[in-house]
């Protein structure tokens, strides 16, 4: 089941191709999801952004070792395998960061002494990836079923050396950036879940970012809430 | 009675402390914990810093090794740090591999070295292609009581201003490196990033340089790393409550103050450091 991007914000948003310009309303690239696809798992989702692809999976609620098991909430797990190599520091490193954003969104607290696990798989990289990786898992743990207190998306932002900033870059985009900047958003108040940046910035640049961050989760959120009035609606 | 309480509600008994603006070890919510830095101390190593942040105690040795330069960048050399959080310091570590929040730590200190660039890679080459310098920087903590990131980055930028490499020229007759260890000279540090770390509590409350307690019951971190020019090298915030625009401001004005005492220590350390 496939949700793209409604019809108006299309025009703009279709920047397949690495160098095609992007309108100053809503610089996104295409965005593609599907939920459901893989038969094992509670919850699966496929997302697309650009070239960038993840594929997430959701097991939970289920048993949990007594060694990692929380009393009072669920424990939360996330797996993250790149596309080539084994995972390395990186990798445990952007665990950790959408494990945490998941937990201050989860409603562990309904599921004691319960493992929640998150398995993500990088199927192509073309810039923003952990944004991609978030958004995948946001929708995987919707089609799981897994209480939430809110959804949450990912926006990636990079600075430019003339300080232009561009939203969702390419990978060539991310390279020649002077900083990277990637955000994780929640859907109520469109407050700052994670963040986390690479290269050097001002604070007033970061509230810029922030700011422009906060307006694209608007087409994310709105691309996630289309997505599943079209799945459910079909019955 | 007050020690009963504090076992079994835990978070009643910090919040009662927070109502009055203030934290059970005294401190202002706005407040850091006393900071002592010692350079030099390892003989053996090439540079060295101990930093306790109150009861947190890392400490990072700098050896400095030869090694052929990468072949997409034969003018580079190499920095390469490492993190490790070993039994001693804490009883939630036990030993083995690194744990995920020493690799989680080694990552951020790689990140805060690239992204501040606070050497120069090209610094550390003696001949473009054939010969550089590899920096391993290794810090171990010694005291686990919350806000490890803080006292790593600075116990790493201690060490490296105290870091000396000796001089080495390459003989052109035989090709090989002659090393002078008598003749030694101090690294070209260019920024100085510091790190501010701050808690999150129930959704609304900042307090910075939590201790271990405090971050057990704090429901999210949020780390900002600063230069002396108000650049921020990294800001990193792993999940937990969300932040508004208004108040991550707040943090950068207390991490700019915090950088300027940092500072302020760190020069009088390097000064007293220089008559050796």
């Amino acid at each position: 089941m496939e949700g793209t991007l409604p019809a108006a914000a299309k025009t703009c948003a279709e920047s397949g191709t690495e160098s095609g310009p992007r309108g100053p309303g809503c610089s996104l690239r295409h965005f593609a999801c599907e939920q459901n696809l893989l038969s094992r798992p509670d919850g699966s989702a496929s997302f697309l952004q650009g070239d960038t692809s993840v594929l997430a999976g959701v097991y939970g609620p289920a048993e949990v070792k007594v060694s990692k098991e929380i009393f009072n909430k669920a424990t939360l797990e996330v797996i993250l395998r790149p596309k080539i190599g084994l995972p390395g520091v990186a990798e445990k490193s952007r665990e950790r960061l959408i494990r945490n954003t998941c937990e201050a969104v989860v409603l562990g607290t309904l599921h004691p002494r319960t493992s929640i696990t998150v398995v993500l798989q990088v199927v192509s990289d073309a810039g923003s990836l952990l944004a991609c990786c978030l958004n995948a898992a946001c929708m995987a743990l919707v089609d799981a079923g897994v209480p939430m207190r809110a959804l949450f998306c990912g926006v990636t932002c990079a600075l430019n050396s003339d300080g232009t900033l561009v939203l969702d870059p390419t990978a060539k985009q991310e390279k020649e950036a002077r900083a990277v900047l990637t955000f994780a958003l929640d859907s109520v108040e469109r407050k700052l879940l994670m963040s986390t940046t690479k290269g050097l910035y001002s604070a007033a640049e970061l509230q810029q970012c922030l700011a422009a961050a906060q307006a694209a989760s608007q087409h994310v959120f709105r691309f996630y809430r289309e997505s599943l009035q079209r799945r459910y609606s079909k019955s | 009675m007050a020690a009963g309480f504090k076992t079994v509600e835990p978070l009643e008994y910090y919040r009662r402390f927070l109502k009055e603006n203030c934290r059970p070890d005294g401190r202002e919510l706005g407040e850091f914990r006393t900071t002592t830095v010692n350079i030099g101390s390892i003989s053996t190593a090439d540079g060295s810093a101990l930093v306790k942040l109150g009861n947190t105690t890392v400490i990072c040795g700098i050896k400095a090794e030869f090694a052929a330069p990468p072949t997409d960048a034969p003018d580079k050399g190499y920095i390469v740090p490492n993190v490790d959080l070993p039994p001693l310091c804490s009883s939630r570590f036990r030993s083995g591999p690194p744990g995920e929040e020493a690799q989680v730590a080694s990552q951020f200190i790689a990140d805060v070295i690239e992204n501040s660039q606070i050497i120069q890679k090209e610094d550390l080459c003696i001949s473009p292609g054939k010969l550089s310098w590899v920096l391993y920087c290794d810090i171990i903590c010694l005291d686990y009581d919350g806000n490890i990131l803080d006292a790593c980055t600075f116990a790493l930028l201690a060490a490296l201003k105290n870091a000396q490499l000796p001089e080495v020229t390459i003989n052109e007759e035989t090709g090989l490196a002659e090393v002078n260890l008598k003749k030694k000279s101090y690294l070209n540090i260019r920024t100085h990033p510091v790190a501010t770390s701050f808690a999150v509590f129930d959704d609304t409350l900042l307090i910075v340089d939590p201790t271990g307690e405090e971050e057990h019951l704090a429901t999210g971190t949020l780390t900002v790393v600063m230069d002396e020019e108000g650049k921020l090298c990294c800001l990193h915030k792993p999940g937990g409550s969300g932040l508004t625009g208004a108040k991550l401001q707040d943090c950068m004005s207390r991490a700019v103050t915090r950088h300027k005492e940092v500072k302020k220590l760190m020069d009088e350390v390097i000064k007293s450091m220089k008559p050796k």
